[in-house]
């Protein structure tokens, strides 16, 4: 049973952490480059802007579900199969949803990189 | 890509690297979490480790979404995912732990996936805004 949680708490890691950088990466983009706001309006300008943003504070939300059920998945599973399947697949899912939703252009480099990255670190759990 | 968005990403990385392996070590303090006690989870941050481990992912956020504000997500995920490599070879020179070849096969894998990213552009060109609007109809709206 504890098998089944810890698959589960991997399963709602991933989901929400690629919903929570799909979010953040979307909101940052349509902010803008923060050292360049920096030093054009200050700090509390680029925080305020970040905070004010709804797809932001969606990401912040989305990026808190991932950390609990990391929390929960680290104590019911070994961190050794947790910390690797749930970031190896976070690769992967984050490839897919950035093309889909952001629109990114991943070609074959960032692919085999995407691939490279989460087959490397599955193998670090070994 | 200027130095300081290089130095950005090593942020990224060390932040995040070592802020993971902070929880971790928190969290087998902690022990099991049951569904039923729910406030454990909440309490865990009292946790020394589990305190600086998220200290440590406040920094990493902050270099995280920095990042995010120049360059593409599929970017930014592989070129600071060099952190597992440098935490695997402090846990082998420093730690002294025994790193299998599967491990090591593993840094292979992450470092070859990291050089592909890096060498090629950080952030998709937005596309042009130029609305091909036909002949008759701006001569309308302008009239």
């Amino acid at each position: 049973m504890k098998h089944v949680y810890t698959w589960g708490a991997i399963t709602a890691i991933v989901l929400a952490s690629v919903a929570g950088d799909i979010l953040l990466a979307r909101a940052m983009k349509q902010i803008g480059d923060v050292g360049a706001l920096w030093r054009k309006s200050g700090l509390f300008a680029v925080v305020g802007n970040m905070l004010r943003h709804p797809l932001f504070l969606l990401g912040i939300v989305a990026l808190a579900c991932a950390f609990f059920s990391l929390l929960f998945g680290l104590s019911w599973g070994d961190v050794s199969l947790v910390a690797p399947a749930s970031a190896s697949l976070t690769f992967v899912g984050n490839a897919v949803a950035a093309k889909f939703f952001l629109h990114e252009r991943v070609d074959r480099r960032r692919w085999t990189a995407a691939l490279l990255v989460a087959a490397g670190v599955a193998l670090l759990a070994m | 890509m200027t130095f300081r968005k290089y130095l950005v990403l090593v942020g990224v990385m060390f932040f995040g690297s070592v802020g993971d392996a902070l929880l971790s070590r928190g969290m087998k303090d902690v022990g099991s979490i049951s569904l039923n006690n729910l406030a454990t989870v909440i309490l865990s941050v009292i946790n020394p480790w589990v305190a600086l481990g998220i200290l440590f992912l406040l920094v990493f956020f902050a270099a995280y979404t920095t990042a995010l504000s120049w360059a593409d997500l599929t970017f930014v995920l592989p070129a600071t995912s060099i952190g597992y490599v440098v935490l695997t070879l402090i846990a082998k020179f420093y730690l002294h732990e025994q790193v299998s070849v599967m491990r090591w096969l593993g840094i292979v894998l992450i470092s070859a996936g990291v050089g592909f990213v890096t060498r090629g552009p950080a952030l998709t060109p937005a596309p042009e805004n130029k609305i091909d609007v036909p002949e008759t109809v701006s001569q309308a709206v302008q009239q």
